[in-house]
């Protein structure tokens, strides 16, 4: 078992290392909504164009993940709007939201602002074209003339400083039936008129599909959402043509056509990526090969290798811990604490934690699905061996044993089920977590559920939960066929020895 | 040879042995007393599973220290109320794990458990059976089985009998009386039981409140008390010399 555990822990060394040494030339991020990954498609066709080699990290999980993988020099290039660099990202940092503020600010981190694409992808609160037209309404000052309108933002817009609270303050506005909701279901209620206005983003879609329009911000209250490239500043030694191509893309893509590139991918369902070679004019990249099998096969493999690796060194490191933390009380309170306080940072947040670090993708993954497992296989080791009936250690003990001779040939036996549980227990919850390491580019099951959310498909949902469900039974399965294999006969009933 | 002189314990704050002085010769000898004299203690000195706060446990690897405990430990036998069998391993595994962990020569390993077994009684089929497949009685008889492996100098039993009901205590009695009898070794059998004491001891000992109250022959004790406290306990049991049960034949 220990020799299995080192050759595990030693492959997926090897594997992370073998994917360090194969980095193609130019990689480019996107974010997991659709208009990323449709930039993050266009700067992959400009590379290609310019003659460099390219690979992608797509449907990475927000902000933070693309800017520290980025800076970590695992991407090189992916798409960002101005008011979420000042906003977000420089937030606390008094970076005024100006062009050359910003490029000083991303300068000093050795990074560069691209030229702006030509478009911006910003609040704005919309209203039924044809009731904006009966009502006579086109900017947003005209909303104080009609105090009767019922208002629906996204819970996101009420809490935002940039969101209602600021609007209302800013253009003294008077309505008072004023409520949050999920944002799809904001289209319905306008649909529906059970609300009159909405905040959207300018470059949705359904702008279009719901026939909206936007109200002018005449006094300039939205901050710009700007679209750039952001790429490394080190890309320009390493591929001056690529830099070249991304310098001259400026001004390319205007409103308009940002949203009838995202409505053909979220509402017509064409590929993201010959949504993008259409637009810049190519020869649609052929379609990949994948069948769904072949597909689904590759991520389970991956999943399985992410839940493999890591539990394998949890069990590693977590039996010897939860030896110590039985031998040493004071010891034993740290190490369990510890343990402890690893498992309540939210799986996400630790996962991003690991970015810094360890950069994108498999090691970061398996270091936090690593961390997680720790606990329950520790707990366990602990409880098995502090609860062994103190009438068998002193029998071992008065047998002559030594401590190590004890451990291997009493108290890990009589410990061997609370162990098996713990290791069963960290293992079902890592085939769970293991979906989110798709959110910072290690794939798994959780990349078709990233897909499906972000198309709204519930069929490619389904794709990556129900194998994700499966595994995680079959898991339970498994350790259930091995606690039966490995527990001798005589400690399953756990038949009561004591009389009285 | 296995003394203590002048022994103290200390649990918790409150000492527990005032300073203990025996010497144990080969053959039997029974420490009695009730619950909380300090009896379970002086039997967990002299396996060296504690170590002594003032004076010294004399045995034959010297006197007692903690770079001697397992050295001492493997020259005697230990058995416990409940046996102390390891539930993960069948008896014949419990029996054989010392010898198998110290490399003992197989086929003497294996003629050694063929003798004692049938001292004790107990057949193969038993012997591959797991203590949760065992009854109360036939527990007893493996951990003394484990407990004789070795050929041990010194064979210490804490309540041997203590968790067995009364027909499978007076059948195995005799049974143990005998094993005590072949081996001619230092035997130290701790009980709150008088008829115990009565039948197997050659010597007594009576422990009260942490210290020795009386030591010798049973009739000693019962003839000539040393303080009103051994007569009374004597009393209490009403124990008679006529009431021992024959060893069976």
């Amino acid at each position: 078992m220990m020799r299995g555990v080192l050759i595990l822990v030693a492959a997926s060394i090897a594997t992370a290392a073998l994917g360090a040494t194969q980095r193609p030339s130019v990689v480019i991020g996107s974010k997991a909504f659709t208009e990323s990954v449709i930039l993050g498609d266009i700067a992959t066709d400009l590379a290609r164009q310019a003659g460099a080699g390219t690979a992608q990290r797509r449907e990475l999980g927000g902000t933070r993940v693309l800017w520290d993988a980025l800076r970590h020099a695992d991407i090189d290039i992916y798409a960002e709007y101005t008011g979420t660099l000042a906003r977000e990202i420089f937030s606390g940092r008094g970076v005024a939201d100006s062009r050359p503020a910003l490029a000083a600010a991303l300068a000093g981190e050795g990074i560069v602002l691209g030229p702006p694409l030509g478009f911006a992808d910003g609040y704005a609160l919309a209203m039924r074209a044809e009731r904006a037209g009966t009502l006579g309404i086109e900017s947003l000052d005209d909303l104080r003339r009609h105090p009767q309108l019922v208002l629906g933002f996204s819970n996101e817009f009420m809490a935002r400083g940039d969101g209602w609270p600021g609007l209302r303050r800013t253009y003294g506005l008077p309505q008072t039936d004023v409520r949050g909701m999920a944002h799809e279901l904001a289209y319905r209620a306008i649909a529906s008129g059970a609300i009159d206005v909405t905040d959207v983003y300018t470059t949705d879609p359904n702008i279009r599909a719901y026939r909206l329009a936007l109200l002018r911000d005449d006094r300039g209250f939205f901050p710009s959402y700007a679209a750039v490239f952001l790429w490394r500043a080190d890309l320009a030694a390493r591929a001056p043509q690529v830099v070249a191509a991304l310098q001259g893309f400026r001004d390319r893509i205007d409103t308009g056509a940002m949203r009838r590139m995202n409505a053909a991918v979220q509402l017509d369902g064409v590929d993201d990526r010959a949504v993008a070679a259409d637009f810049l004019g190519l020869a649609p990249a052929a379609a990949s090969a994948d069948s769904l099998w072949s597909g689904l096969a590759l991520r389970i493999r991956q999943h399985l290798f992410l839940v493999a690796a890591s539990l394998a060194a949890a069990i590693a490191c977590a039996i010897p811990l939860g030896v110590v933390a039985a031998r040493r009380r004071v010891l034993g309170q740290v190490i369990l604490a510890a343990a402890g306080m690893l498992q309540t940072i939210p799986s996400l947040a630790l996962l991003v934690l690991m970015i810094p670090v360890l950069g994108i993708g498999g090691p970061p993954a398996l270091l936090a699905l690593f961390l997680y497992s720790l606990l329950p296989i520790v707990r366990n080791t602990h409880q098995g061996l502090v609860n062994i009936d103190s009438a068998l250690s002193d029998s071992a003990r008065a047998l002559g044993l030594p401590p190590l001779a004890r451990l291997r040939l009493v108290e890990l036996p009589l410990a061997l089920p609370s162990i098996l549980a713990g290791i069963k227990t960290s293992a079902v919850i890592n085939v769970g977590t293991a979906t989110l390491a798709a959110l910072i580019g290690a794939g798994g099951l959780g990349q078709p559920i990233l897909t499906g959310i972000r198309l709204n498909s519930m069929p490619m949902i389904l794709e990556g939960a129900i194998p994700a469900v499966l595994l995680a039974l079959v898991v339970q399965g498994a350790f259930e066929m091995l606690e039966r294999a490995l527990v001798p006969r005589g400690m399953r009933r756990r038949r009561s020895h004591r009389a009285g | 040879m296995l003394a203590l002189e002048g022994v103290r314990k200390t649990y918790r704050g409150s000492e527990v042995l005032h300073g203990i002085d025996l010497r144990f010769d080969p053959g039997t000898t029974v420490v009695i007393g009730s619950s909380g004299s300090g009896k379970s203690t002086l039997l967990r000195l002299l396996a060296g599973l504690e170590l002594a706060d003032a004076g010294r446990v004399v045995a034959g690897a010297g006197v007692l220290g903690p770079e001697n405990l397992i050295a001492h430990r493997r020259r005697l036998g230990y058995v416990i109320q409940e046996g102390g069998l390891f539930p993960h391993l069948t008896a014949r595994q419990n029996a054989m794990l010392m010898a198998r962990y110290l490399g003992r020569n197989v086929g003497w390993t294996r003629r050694r458990l063929e003798t004692l077994a049938g001292m004790t009684h107990l057949s193969a089929a038993l012997l591959d059976r797991y203590p949760a497949e065992l009854s109360g009685g036939e527990r007893q008889r493996v951990a003394l089985v484990r407990a004789l492996m070795l050929e041990p100098e010194i064979l210490l039993l804490d309540e041997p009998l203590g968790a067995l009901d009364p027909l499978v205590r007076f059948e195995l009695m005799p049974e143990l009386a005998a094993v005590f009898e072949t081996l001619g070794n230092i035997v130290v059998f701790v009980t709150h039981d008088l008829g115990e004491a009565a039948y197997f001891a050659d010597r007594l000992v009576l422990m009260h409140d942490g210290a020795v109250a009386q030591s010798g022959a049973f009739e000693d004790l019962l003839e000539r008390p040393a303080s009103d406290f051994v007569s009374r306990f004597v009393r209490a049991q009403r124990p008679r010399r006529e009431d021992r049960p024959a060893p069976a034949a």
